[in-house]
């Protein structure tokens, strides 16, 4: 073996190991609740618990509500700047990177301050309210995430042209989005929604601060008191992301195929 | 002319200081087909795109069918368009891509399927109707494109290089076809192009542009054999430009590298002393005197290109090189370079270019 591929092939293992053997460790501890064989019993006890089914269910309606949301803002933004005005992207990317700089926690405060019960805007002050300024607030943080996987999938197709050929064929801006723009994209607008799917499900500070009922405080709850059970949940957790990547890699086998890249 | 179909009319069009369209005046009849001819920059592609309203003039008016549609939006103009890179939507099937203006117009679907199968007949591919654009070849994809403009049924079509992107053959297959369709329906057609075999070969009329104004307005065959400037000159054609001295302005002499040759009534407004560029097409120019031709020059072979059923000759007088076609013939051997040689020409075909 030549001396280049050994090192390649050393270099991968290596980062397969680092990979794998965290996830292997917490794999075989989240098996070893009953004292001296493997089961599943720290799966049962999660997956059985109410509470579990609750917060989860309420994510994943948050992260439903984020997704729509989002790519409500994300595709006409995305698709506007890109038509009319590309000058504006350096600006309107460094305000979609902004969530990443500014944590979460400075935002949720910014928002209960702004929107506390004796506030102008009372969204606090009732359970709707506050699941609303939730899914906004998730919206702003999948920001990054959702707007470059839609700028990425519109720099594939020619939107300048495709626009105008819909335009002269008799449609408007809504029949151009809907019908031709959105569906050419669709594979990317599902990669940016996975990928806030995974932030909503996981996320923590501003569920907690804002006292809803989601997913992330539970997790945090339980792994501040159990042992084994935050170990399945973390396994079950990283088999939904798993299951969200590959069914992208799965859709987008019927994405709309351009001329020009037929395979 | 009749009434025209469409009238530009003294339209502009800057972007920021640069202005791209200059006064530029254009009357097109019912169905007829006129080209835009120009190089890259001259504003041919701007002015196509004022009139489908994706650019709005900064002076003048856009009248189509009595209507002025300067400030009405593209979908409000009931206009087709084919474009150079096709635009058919890559996630819709042939026939949806063809009914997708019907839909949008509002029509029913089983009108709307009729008028497709009509279409797809009419571009003789009627069994592509389920496949996606990228199953197709460029040639196909532009036929499509083709019924997908045509298929509202648009009061004007404009056509803007949409062979550019295919191969010579399918070029001259299809620029056939289009013009063959555009006859059958009577469409009036505007049709954007640098290729001047192209406009010359399928236009009524060729509006010759550069700089932002139409150089020349003319049927191919005033545009090919009376240029009215020396751009249109150079740029449809080959020619060959010889710089002389007028001689004798009163019988029309002229000098051409120590020769002289007559243009009678052909120098209006020229002086005795005055230089002038004359210009010959390579199809005006026999090689020996010719019975017929009044004029000759005297010179050297100075290239023979053999290009199958014509030979190119370029023989040196003075300073200049002419060029010139011969047919081939097998019991005649082609030129000998270095051989002297006289050209003549019919001093009718001498262009004096202004």
């Amino acid at each position: 073996m030549k001396s280049g591929r050994f090192w390649a092939w050393f270099v991968f293992l290596l980062g397969a190991a680092y990979f794998f053997i965290p996830l292997i460790a917490t794999i075989e501890f989240s098996l070893r609740m009953r004292r001296g064989v493997y089961s599943f019993d720290a799966y049962k006890v999660v997956l059985g618990d109410s509470q579990f089914q609750a917060t989860f269910m309420f994510s994943v309606i948050v992260a439903v509500f984020t997704i729509l949301l989002g790519v409500l803002i994300v595709v006409p933004t995305a698709y506007w700047i890109r038509l009319r005005l590309p000058q504006l992207r350096p600006i309107v990317e460094f305000v979609t990177l902004l969530p990443l700089v500014i944590p979460a926690i400075v935002i949720v405060f910014g928002y209960i301050r702004m929107y506390g019960s004796n506030s102008p805007l009372p969204f606090l002050g009732s359970n709707l309210g506050a699941n609303a300024l939730l899914v906004i607030g998730y919206a702003a943080l999948a920001l990054p995430y959702m707007y470059r996987a839609v700028d990425t999938g519109l720099r594939t197709i020619d939107v300048r042209t495709l626009t105008e050929a819909a335009q002269i064929l008799g449609a408007g801006w809504g029949t151009i989005i809907a019908r031709v723009i959105l569906p050419n994209v669709l594979i990317a607008v599902l990669s940016g929604a996975f990928l806030t799917f995974a932030i909503v499900i996981g996320e923590f500070t501003m569920a907690s601060l804002l006292n809803r009922p989601a997913f992330g405080p539970y997790l945090q709850n339980l792994v501040a008191n159990r042992a084994y059970e935050p170990a399945a949940l973390s396994i079950i957790a990283f088999i939904i992301t798993w299951g969200c990547m590959s069914l992208i890699q799965i859709l987008s086998r019927f994405a709309p195929k351009s001329a020009n890249r037929p395979n | 002319m009749a009434e025209p179909f469409l009238s530009i009319q003294h339209v502009r069009k800057s972007f920021g200081a640069t202005t791209v369209v200059e006064d530029f005046n254009l009357d097109v009849a019912p169905g007829e087909f006129v080209s835009f001819l120009g190089p890259s920059g001259c504003g041919k592609t701007t002015v196509l795109r004022m009139v489908a309203g994706f650019e709005e003039p900064s002076a003048g008016k856009i009248v189509v069918g009595g209507k002025d549609i300067t400030r009405l939006k593209p979908n409000q103009r009931n206009v087709g368009m084919v474009f150079q890179a096709y635009a058919l939507f890559p996630n819709l099937t042939v026939a949806q891509n063809i009914a997708f203006g019907l839909k949008v117009g509002g029509m029913p679907k089983p009108d709307a399927d009729r008028r497709v199968a009509e279409m797809l007949d009419m571009i003789k591919l009627p069994q592509m109707a389920d496949r996606y654009p990228y199953q197709l070849s460029g040639g196909q994809q532009q036929r499509i494109a083709l019924a997908r403009a045509i298929a509202p049924k648009p009061k004007l079509l404009l056509l803007d290089e949409p062979l550019s992107a295919l191969d010579a053959k399918v070029r001259v297959s299809l620029r056939e076809e289009i013009r063959s369709i555009q006859k059958k329906l009577g469409i009036t057609t505007i049709f954007v192009t640098h290729d001047q075999e192209e406009a010359l070969s399928i236009s009524d009329r060729i509006a010759v542009m550069y700089g932002g104004r139409a150089e020349q307005v003319g049927t191919p065959f005033e545009i090919y054999n009376r240029p009215a400037t020396k751009f249109v000159a150079n740029f449809v054609g080959t020619l060959n430009v010889l710089e002389g001295k007028v001689t004798d302005a009163a019988s029309g002499k002229v000098q051409v590298n120590s020769q002289e040759v007559s243009l009678k009534g052909k120098l209006n407004g020229s002086k005795s002393g005055d230089t002038l560029s004359l210009a010959l097409r390579p199809e005006a120019i026999s090689l020996g005197r010719q019975p017929g031709h009044d004029a000759s020059l005297s010179g050297e072979i100075a290239e023979v290109h053999f290009l199958g059923s014509v030979i190119r000759v370029r023989v040196g007088i003075g300073g200049n090189t002419v060029s010139l076609d011969t047919f081939n013939n097998s019991t005649t051997p082609p030129p000998v370079v270095g051989d002297k040689a006289d050209i003549s020409f019919s001093s009718g075909d001498m262009l004096v270019l202004h």
